[in-house]
């Protein structure tokens, strides 16, 4: 697949901005600086950058617990991201969601739901919504390995099939949920096999590899837009951090994590771009520097910003 | 309620034959016909889907079939299955579903079989459409109706999985409003009102009043969310009452009327949010105060009412509150059983006995 230089670069912006992004939550949330919990996707940017590189601003994603990454991947502002993490007035949900819930509508979002899976209906909705009105939208939700076990996500792929809906249902396969391996819950070790029995085309593809999953997404996307129905797209990869910042993880062997963190989907892509695809590496290097005082400006935004002022406390319960 | 009590209102054998004319609403005329409960909200969903191409319906056997009571016949017919869409048995992808089409400005009305099925849509219900325009700092909204039949009586046997009351289950979350109508006339004008709403409104269907009828005026009117509406003005004691108990209420009302006792009966006819100032009122008016629901008695809505009415009237209430509401019990299957689970018209004409003679 020919990929315009402009399209690897942005690629290659967008997971550093998310890597960037997540190192510095991390960072706060590990010196009490940031409330709740911060479950990042580090290791995991070919995944949404990949797909969402391959959607439109109006196509819609729908996020999870783990959303940080698929929002910036869709073009979210950190600085906004970064706000709503601290809970300020400033952040994208004016501090009422947090990490867990934090969705940029203007970029073309339906929310993160932090209920594992609750996000596959909406996503099925939307694409009702988009086929009955003739519009050429597609929905994408995301989901673990393990939500690919509830029972939203197989109502919600049966549904979508049966009505040939334009969605494309990105399973991310990190090999666990929060401690339990998906080979111990499920019989099948390919998760794609599951489409066969909606009907659907399941897609198997290298998650830490940007371009496969770009490839394999656009495919599928252009199935939705074509009106083919569903496609269920499973990226391959691995969670190298703790469920959530700080997580013990006392259930996996180093080594087995040493493993994975070596096939790190930015060093990969990055020198796939200056070796195979001959970009500069000076281009590479502006971007990093970019992102860095992006990050930076985002910290001092966010930080700048005041929290919800109690008198606003039931706002946005009803419209 | 007494031996006494119960003898007097001579009602223990029958179960009550209510009378449409205990509730009018409207003067009959011309543009005003008498339809049932069933058919006002079949002829709302009708005028939305008619003025607003963002309305449709979705669920179990809504098609031709045209629901389980009905409500949806023939608008498969005139609409095509686009707009009335049966579904898989997903309960809770149908209200996720919803949500999703709600949240890219559609206007779905989606139906659940019956209000028991609603738990296997609870996270979709609960957890997501009622709190994500809260968690999302109002980035969105989502206006959609979920429709469900609930409640039972009358010799039904419709056991402990088709029977239930369980508007307290919805109401108790903030984000959702809830609606349950007890004439025709209440549910075209709140079914209207809950569609054009702007937030996730539950829409109770009492079972038992499906048939009932009432005058219903032709064309366009919109009822408010989130007020309580007074059936009738009395003087001595307040009966606060929703769905298919406002018409025991009316009816005890009605017999006591003879007797002199002056009774004013509230409509909880929007659950949620609650509309405490007019129970307030009316509790602070006549000081005495009868709470009648059909749902379980522990935790039960009428509990919440009697609560409203202490906090503001309770200088002025000369008696204790009295609670009619249904068995702490699932709903039995065999008659003998099933009686004595929902409160009778018998059972509010004793309560009204027990404050209004109670010492001032
Ligand atoms: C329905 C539900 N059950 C349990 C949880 C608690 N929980 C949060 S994340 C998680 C694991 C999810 O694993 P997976 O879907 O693979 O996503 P990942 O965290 O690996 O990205 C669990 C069990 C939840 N949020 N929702
Ligand atoms: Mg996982």
């Amino acid at each position: 697949m020919e990929v315009a230089l402009q399209t690897l670069l942005e690629m290659y912006r967008r997971m550093v901005r998310i890597r960037q992004f997540e190192l510095a939550a991390t960072n706060l949330f590990k010196r009490g600086q940031l409330k709740g919990t911060v479950h990042t996707y580090i290791g995991m940017e070919a995944s949404g950058v990949g797909v969402c590189m391959a959607l439109r601003t109006e196509d819609l994603i729908a996020g999870t617990h783990r959303s940080h990454g698929h929002n910036i991947a869709k073009g979210a502002d950190l600085a906004r991201m970064m706000a709503e993490l601290m809970g300020k007035e400033t952040g994208y949900c004016k501090g009422r969601g947090g990490s867990m819930h934090i969705a940029a509508f203007e970029t073309g979002s339906l929310g993160a739901l932090a209920v594992v899976a609750s996000g596959i209906p909406l996503a099925v909705g939307a694409a009702l919504a988009f086929q009955m009105r003739r519009e050429d939208r597609v929905a994408v939700p995301f989901t673990g390995d393990a939500g690919s076990n509830t029972g939203n996500w197989h109502e919600g792929l049966n549904m979508a099939a049966a009505w040939k809906l334009p969605v494309v249902f990105v399973l991310e396969n990190n090999q666990y949920g929060v401690s339990t391996r998906i080979d111990d819950v499920t019989r099948i070790h390919d998760l794609s096999l599951r489409a066969a029995g909606y009907g659907i085309p399941g897609v198997r593809v290298d998650g830490f590899d940007v371009l496969a999953v770009y490839e394999a997404a656009t495919t599928a996307v252009a199935r939705a837009r074509a009106g083919d129905g569903p496609t269920l797209l499973v990226t391959e990869s691995y969670r190298v951090d703790g469920h959530y910042a700080g997580e013990p993880e006392v259930y996996r062997d180093r080594a087995e994590v040493a493993e994975y963190r070596a096939k790190d989907p930015i060093a990969r892509f990055r020198s796939r771009l200056i070796g195979e695809l001959a970009v500069d590496i000076l281009a590479l290097d502006a971007i990093e520097a970019e992102v860095a005082a992006a990050i930076e400006a985002a910290l001092a935004f966010a930080r700048e910003g005041s929290e919800p002022d109690p008198a606003t406390a039931l706002d946005y319960i009803y419209a | 309620m007494t031996a006494q009590a119960r003898d007097a209102t001579s009602l223990t054998s029958a179960v009550p034959v209510m009378s449409p004319d205990l509730i009018r609403q409207v003067d009959p005329g011309d543009g005003v016909r008498e339809m049932s409960y069933q058919e006002a909200i079949r002829e709302a969903l009708r005028e939305e889907m008619i003025g607003d191409p963002r309305v449709f319906l979705m669920g179990e056997d809504i098609g031709k079939h045209g629901g389980a009571f009905g409500v949806t016949r023939t608008l498969f017919d005139q609409f095509g299955g686009e707009r009335v869409r049966n579904t898989p048995i997903s309960e809770n992808t149908i209200v996720g579903a919803a949500t999703g089409a709600a949240l890219v400005g559609m206007r779905p009305v989606a139906e659940i079989m019956f209000v028991d099925f609603s738990g296997l849509a609870m996270d979709q219900i609960a957890t997501q459409a009622a709190k994500i325009r809260f968690m999302t700092g109002g980035q969105c909204s989502v206006p959609w109706v979920l429709r469900m039949p609930q409640g039972g009586g009358a010799g039904k046997s419709t056991a402990a999985q088709h029977s239930q009351s369980l508007e307290v289950w919805f109401a108790s979350i903030p984000g959702l409003k809830v609606v349950l109508p007890s004439t025709p006339y209440d549910a075209k004008g709140l079914m209207k009102a809950a569609i054009r709403d702007d937030n996730p409104v539950v829409f109770l269907e009492h079972k038992l009043l499906y048939a009932f009828k009432g005058l219903v005026p032709d064309g366009d009117y919109e009822l408010p969310l989130s007020r309580c509406d007074v059936k009738r003005v009395g003087d001595d004691v307040t009966v606060v009452a929703s769905g298919y108990m406002v018409w025991h209420a009316m009816l005890a009302a009605r017999i006591l009327e003879a007797e002199g006792i002056s009774v004013e009966v509230v409509d909880v006819r929007t659950v949620s949010p609650l509309d405490e100032e007019t129970i307030g009122a009316s509790a602070r008016k006549t000081g005495r105060v009868v709470v009648v629901a059909e749902a379980c008695r522990s935790y039960g809505p009428a509990n919440e009412w009697a609560m409203v009415a202490i906090e503001r009237a309770h200088d002025r209430l000369r008696a204790p509150i009295v609670r009619v509401a249904g068995r702490d019990s699932p709903i039995p299957f065999a008659n003998s059983l099933e009686n004595g689970v929902w409160p009778s018209t018998e059972d509010v004409v004793a309560a009204i006995r027990q404050v209004v003679g109670s010492p001032a």
